[in-house]
């Protein structure tokens, strides 16, 4: 790991113009950061400590919806009571996410910032095309081994897979970010790759998450986050489906529905096809299943990466039905 | 790699003060094993992938290859070393003994610092739930069933 120089913010105003000086970046929990440092994918001449600043932390959650300060930690929001009564998409995808230990280092505001595991960009020295690390450079994942690449919102640039299951449940239930004055959708906020994957997000330098707003809906009450995966835990999704729903007085009538799909796109990926395919509609598994398929439309795959599209519709169904029993 | 310049870190580890001149990028890791001696903190894989270097951070379980020592100037830290009380074993440890949940031994720190923070947090409530919460830590020797049995007596002996 390159050397850097290491400061410790004291305000988040501190903390935001210190990070905007060419080279250096902002440092919370560190998981994705120093591990990447560590790859020689990260370089920065300036590290910014934000994890020493107060008061960013909190975990407010009302009947208007739930506040989440960037540097609450994982860990902290997924065994939060009210985060588990009234959002419990979220604290499944949370808790399903990485490892007791990492949950416990990295905050919010950074798991929105985590970057891909596509191996291709992770190593630098073996393979010096990606056009995520270096514009222009090419992509090696396509022609390479693409077992856990994106099937949707990919280009010719970069196929690298968005791997976070936090924001996938954010964007279910229309959550926000701020960035100080400034406020977006999680939706929004998150990019596509098209011919600028170094791109990721849309945040501007001299910008700092400072907290992620979820607002409550009778949809996130009643919700689950399903993570399907090559082992029963500390891996990353093959497929995931952030689910909620909201019956009709009848019970059986959908009135809201919201789907977005983890482990299978460029973005957390929001599947208004298929909620729209289902409003209005009774809750029955085969017209379940067959609006699931719709998750996938448009879906491209790159060989190995095939499954993805037969699973994610099978996760999306399961995970409806699944509350849908669930009275 | 020669050092442009280092920063005076202050640590406070297993109750002990620790001031250390530091290059920006030492990991707690590092700095636990190489300048402190304190080797009972494995490196493992280095990236936040095994568990092998679990300490407590405010009694929290955190990774410290993915910690800079500098971040970590402030809060009690506490490693394998730290645990024993009076000449006297943890609990936890004993119960490793007992249900003779290591081979190698390798992993077995960072299990060890892993099992008293998921019994601490409530997350030892039953085996899968063990499990579960001590994904984080791979035993390459396989040492699970055991492990899982450690974790499940010491949880019981905490919670009587």
């Amino acid at each position: 790991m390159r050397d850097f120089a290491y400061l410790r913010a004291t305000s988040t105003e501190a903390a935001r113009q210190a990070a905007a000086l060419p080279g250096a970046m902002l440092l919370a929990g560190g998981t994705t950061l120093i591990d990447l440092a560590k790859c020689g994918v990260a370089e920065p001449e300036t590290l910014v400590d934000i994890t020493h600043l107060e008061g960013l932390d909190g975990i407010a959650v009302d009947e208007r919806g739930a506040m989440i300060g960037a540097l609450a930690r994982m860990g902290h929001v997924a065994d939060h009571a009210d985060i588990k009564g009234r959002f419990p998409a979220v604290s499944e995808a949370v808790w399903q996410a990485a490892s007791a230990q990492i949950r416990n280092m990295a905050t919010i505001g950074g798991n929105l910032m985590q970057r891909t595991r596509c191996p291709y960009f992770r190593d630098p020295s073996n393979f010096s095309a990606c056009n995520k690390r270096q514009p222009g450079s090419g992509c090696s994942a396509i022609g390479g081994v693409t077992r856990g690449h994106a099937v949707l919102g990919t280009s010719e640039a970069c196929i690298a897979m968005y791997p976070g299951d936090l924001a996938t449940a954010l964007v279910a239930f229309d959550a926000t970010v701020h960035l100080g004055e400034r406020q977006l959708l999680v939706d929004d906020f998150f990019l596509l790759p098209g011919a600028t994957p170094d791109k990721e997000h849309a945040i501007e330098p001299g910008e700092m998450i400072t907290a992620v707003e979820i607002p409550a809906s009778a949809a996130a009450r009643r919700s689950t986050y399903l993570k399907v995966r090559d082992r029963q835990s500390y891996e990353f999704a093959a497929a995931s489906a952030a689910v909620g729903l909201e019956l009709e007085p009848d019970g059986r009538t959908i009135r809201d529905l919201r789907v977005a799909l983890g482990g299978v796109a460029t973005k957390p990926w929001r599947a208004r096809a298929v909620e729209d395919a289902l409003k209005g509609k009774v809750l029955e598994p085969d017209a379940v299943r067959a609006a699931s398929l719709l998750a996938v439309e448009g879906a491209v795959d790159h060989g190995a990466n095939h499954y993805k599209i037969e699973l994610a519709p099978r996760v999306v169904a399961r995970a409806i039905l699944t509350l849908g029993e669930a009275a | 790699m020669t050092s442009k310049t280092t920063i005076p870190v202050h640590l406070d580890i297993n109750g002990q003060h620790h001031t250390l001149e530091l290059e920006p990028r030492v990991t707690l890791l590092d700095a636990l094993r190489d300048r402190l001696g304190l080797t009972g903190t494995k490196k493992g894989c280095d990236h936040g992938q095994c568990g092998a270097c679990t300490v407590h951070v405010d009694g929290e379980r955190v990774l410290a290859c993915l910690t800079l020592a500098a971040q970590a100037e402030g809060r009690a830290i506490t490693t394998i070393e730290g645990l024993a009380r009076e000449g006297e074993p943890h609990p936890v440890q004993t119960a490793f003994l007992e249900r003779d949940a290591f081979q190698c031994g390798y992993c077995t720190p960072g299990q060890i610092m892993s099992a008293v923070a998921c019994i601490r947090e409530g997350h030892a409530g039953s085996d899968e739930e063990i499990r579960e919460y001590m994904a984080g830590n791979l035993c390459r020797c396989g040492a699970y069933p055991h492990i899982v049995a450690a974790v499940r007596q010491a949880a019981l002996e905490a919670a009587s």
